[in-house]
């Protein structure tokens, strides 16, 4: 059993809680680190697109995990940001210039969206977002001079400072930098008095206000802060994916988006780290079941089913998610054997209207 | 009206052209209007917002499908065979599926719908002799026209507008004054309330959704002349649920009206409009209401009381 | 100039009229109670002080500067911190964090500050912690500082959402009903609190409240209301043998 003993109210600020934390998180690190060295080409390729959707997992969860504003339109977001990267690069822009622009246009959106969405809540702030994403979808596809419609855009490998990053090191690394920044900036952001506001605004508006939380401002700021680092997985989704067109960022991308924040676990921001990386194993994993599969089926509905499975079983079995799971096994050996089975039950709840709030 | 347009020329024609369109409009305003109210009824018992819907649709139609052409019964015996199979599986779905989760909150009830869509859809593909084809049932008068003075009307379309208006005159009076619709509100208003005062909530729970999906059953076979029978077919119901939210969620009435604003207005953009903005009116036109009505038109949100 | 005072309020629901024409004035430093019986308006008068609602006639003045159509987290910013007759707490966050949500009105860093956590918003984290934790003191919440609201009984939850309001610093301080669903003991606590409050942090109380042994305890002044209508003011004592207090409470007699 581990005690921590806290003598200073700097350690619940601090970012490791203790030195055994420390240590298994430098342990990933270096896994992380040295990652070019033991994974081969295909590890590499998911482990791209674990971290690319980490960081719109970030992006998403400090929207919907921690502020409680629903939002089944995030692959718009994606398209802007991919679109802006591809567009600036294609035009010989350096790429801490495209990056960036990626990421405030997109929070320009996210604004965009935003405000009106202020007086919008539960179900109509949802499918208010999932029109979003349909007309800019359309939007994509129709302004055929600026992104190329239907028939997608090319967009080349990413070039720092002249440099072009060909290999499939650099971008990982690149990836890795830009996670890390991310997940940091999000850490900050929710032991500061913003993030706490986000809270507060999820778990109840009024008192929310009644302790001073401007809520329309902070609302915004959440659609903001949420777009722009999906932009930025947009814009690294561009370069890892080399071609893009309007039908990748459609209600199916959305809707994997999320899934990624309900399947790692609501409110944690591992949790999404956790999310992409299983909605990234998933796929393989059903390529290989359908080799089990009897003869005259078509395999193609066994992706569906599995996918729409596995949503079922985890919010109904556990609706903390894969880190809940976590937290629970790690409290097992913490406690050990003191473990009580009750610990993480949910208050048992009757379900109140939402209507009135 | 004929006196005020009585021009004969391009004036009378673009008169005949906008009342056909407008029959197209309300008729396939009709299904969305049905399938929304397959939400509502839902929403209104549970307050649970059910994305599978437009799959439940698709559904009834494949098993409308299957007992028409390969089993060869009658258009009506086709209807009720399909109406009866989706109830009894919309009520499975509701003890499998939705009752583990009561009490949850809303977002994570949407989301095991999706799931629910999800499974429907892989399914009906991997169903050998359903598959990924696209098929069609033979509908009786699907060819027929009726000729009111020069404008030509599908009776197809008519048929759809006079089923559907008798469906919702009947939900309607179920609701408003037998015990089971009143019951029916009160669980989702505050289901402990609805507990302590003898309502079997669980039971009524799974009528609803009985319920719900044999309107959906209803609402796939109408469609099914129109866009013929595909495991896609179900994505209709994302149209719907703009006009689920243009009407309000939990209003009967807004369902009707969102699902035929709706429809006109997809039709007559259609027309009128250039390509493509057929396909995005529906989001557009829900944009706009929410800016006007955060709930919708008739949607009821209270303050909280404090 | 005064401190707080209410001019005239009023607000119609549509033909309900909740509030009609209460007139009262708080002083600094004392402990203003406002009594009557449910459906009396008590709540609605708190909600329009607090914006929540927009009266429909009458002003609010708060040393003299009007809050008539200022948003809710304006009074908030301004000194007044209330607490809700049916706790309005952010269930899925610790004490601590609650706690801490209190502390929002006094934050002076950026959001650009905050991604990077500058030195700056460290030194500010911590004055807040420790602000915080001197109301985890006078309230003894030091056991339940790290738990999720959600699992906390009903009583120390009422006093968690004491101790927020109390953390935001206020110079007004609106308590709902302090005492409602308490038992004794529990309600002494609160007494003591609520005298400790006035007395010690030279907070002014404005205060509904049901209970008579606590409103004669710790009240300077009563407002007794019914049906929205002020019907007696004075000290506690005095309005309690108020006849018409007595009548809107018990009735006519036959």
């Amino acid at each position: 059993m581990r005690f921590i003993f806290k003598t200073d109210y700097e350690q619940d600020l601090r970012l490791f809680r203790h030195g055994g934390q420390k240590f298994w998180y430098g342990v990933l690190g270096a896994l992380l680190l040295a990652a070019p060295w033991w994974a081969g080409d295909y590890v590499m390729t998911q482990l791209h697109f674990v971290l690319i959707y980490s960081i719109v997992g970030f992006g998403l969860m400090l929207l919907t995990g921690f502020t409680g504003q629903i939002s089944l339109g995030h692959a718009a977001f994606l398209a802007v940001g991919a679109y802006t990267e591809a567009l600036l690069q294609a035009q010989g822009m350096p790429f801490v210039v495209s990056i960036t622009s990626a990421a405030l246009l997109s929070a320009a959106v996210g604004i965009i969206v935003g405000l009106p969405a202020l007086r919008l809540k539960g179900i109509y702030l949802a499918i208010a977002t999932l029109a979003f994403n349909v007309i800019v979808e359309e939007i994509t596809a129709r302004w055929h001079s600026l992104t190329g419609g239907n028939e997608g855009m090319l967009v080349k490998a990413v070039r720092v400072m002249g440099y072009a990053l060909e290999t499939d090191a650099q971008f990982y690394y690149l990836c890795l930098a830009l996670t890390v920044i991310c997940a940091l900036a999000c850490i900050n952001l929710l032991r500061s008095p913003t993030g706490r506001a986000f809270i507060a605004i999820r778990d109840s508006e009024i008192s929310a206000s009644c302790m001073g939380v401007n809520l329309a401002k902070y609302k915004t700021m959440a659609f903001a802060i949420s777009a722009a680092l999906t932009g930025v997985g947009g814009a690294l989704y561009a370069h890892k994916v080399g071609f893009i067109s309007p039908e990748q960022f459609g209600l199916f991308q959305s809707i994997e988006l999320i899934t990624i924040v309900i399947l790692g676990g609501v409110g944690f921001l591992h949790g999404a780290v956790l999310g992409a990386a299983f909605i990234i194993v998933l796929p393989q994993l059903i390529s290989i079941a359908k080799g089990w599969l009897p003869e005259g089926t078509a395999p193609s509905g066994l992706q569906a089913v599995v996918f729409g499975l596995v949503l079922i079983l985890f919010i109904i079995f556990e609706p903390l998610g894969l880190y809940g799971r976590w937290l629970k096994i790690r409290a097992w050996f913490e406690l050990f054997p003191f473990y009580r089975k009750g610990m993480f039950r949910r208050q048992k709840s009757y379900m109140k209207s939402e209507r009135l709030r | 009206m004929a006196g005020a347009f009585c021009r004969i020329g391009p004036g009378r024609a673009v008169l005949v052209d906008l009342l056909q369109l407008l029959v197209a409009g309300v008729s396939l305003g009709c299904v969305y209007a049905l399938v929304a109210l397959g939400f509502v009824l839902i929403y209104k018992a549970t307050e649970t917002v059910n994305f599978a819907q437009g799959d439940l649709m698709m559904l009834g139609a494949f098993f409308a499908l299957t007992s028409s052409v390969m089993l060869g019964w009658p258009y009506w015996a086709t209807i009720l065979f399909a109406a009866a199979v989706m109830a009894a599986v919309g009520m499975l779905t509701e003890r499998l599926v939705l009752r583990p989760v009561l009490g949850h909150p809303a977002f994570t009830v949407v989301m095991i719908t999706i799931g629910v869509g999800y499974v429907v859809r892989g399914i009906v593909t991997m169903v050998p002799g359903w598959g990924t084809e696209t098929y069609q049932i033979p509908t009786p008068f699907v060819e027929d026209v009726w000729r009111l003075g020069g404008v030509v009307l599908p009776v197809q379309q008519l048929t759809v507008i006079g089923m559907t208006a008798m469906l919702c005159a009947g939900l309607y009076l179920f609701f408003r004054f037998s015990t089971l619709g009143v019951a029916m509100q009160a669980t989702s208003q505050n289901q402990l309330a609805a507990y302590y005062m003898g309502i079997p909530v669980r039971r009524v729970n799974m009528m609803i959704w009985g319920l719900s999906a044999a309107v959906a059953a209803f609402a796939g076979i109408l469609l099914a002349p129109v866009t013929f029978i595909h495991s896609n077919m179900g994505f209709i119901g994302l149209k719907a649920f703009p006009a689920a939210v243009v009407g309000g969620f939990g209003s009967v009435p807004g369902a009707i009206l969102g699902g035929l604003i709706i429809g006109v207005v997809e039709a007559l953009a259609g027309y009128y409009l250039p390509e493509g903005f057929k396909d995005v009116a529906a989001y557009v036109v829900v944009l706009v209401v929410l800016l006007a009505w955060p709930s919708g038109i008739f949607g009821e949100t209270g303050r909280k009381k404090v | 100039m005064s401190f707080f005072r209410v001019e005239h309020l009023g607000i119609r629901f549509g033909g309900v009229v909740a509030v009609d024409d209460v007139s009262f004035e708080v002083r600094r430093g004392e402990c203003y109670t406002i009594i009557g019986p449910n459906g009396a308006g008590k709540t609605t008068i708190f909600n329009l002080i607090g914006l929540i609602y927009p009266a429909t006639s009458g002003r609010i003045l708060f040393e003299e500067r009007e809050l008539t159509g200022m948003a809710p987290h304006r009074v908030a910013e301004l000194g007044i911190a209330r607490t809700f007759q049916n706790i309005e707490l952010f269930e899925h966050a610790t004490v601590l964090q609650n706690l801490l949500i209190g502390r929002h009105r006094h934050r002076r860093s950026s959001l650009w500050q905050e991604l990077v956590f500058t030195p700056a918003v460290r030194r500010a984290e911590l004055a807040a912690r420790e602000a915080v934790e001197k109301v985890i003191d006078f309230l003894e919440l030091a056991k339940v500082r790290d738990s999720l609201v959600a699992g906390l009984p009903y009583g120390v939850r009422k006093v968690v959402e004491l101790g927020r309001a109390l953390a935001t610093e206020p110079r007004l301080l609106l308590l709902d009903e302090p005492s409602s669903g308490l038992n004794p003991e529990e309600t002494d606590d609160m007494a003591f609190w609520i005298e400790d409050i006035k007395r010690h942090l030279g907070v002014t109380v404005l205060m509904v409240e049901h209970d008579m042994n606590l409103v004669s305890r710790v009240s300077d002044r009563v407002l007794a209301l019914n049906l929205g209508q002020p019907i007696a003011e004075g000290a506690p004592a005095e309005v309690q043998a108020h006849p018409a207090v007595i009548e809107a409470y018990l009735g006519k007699a036959a």
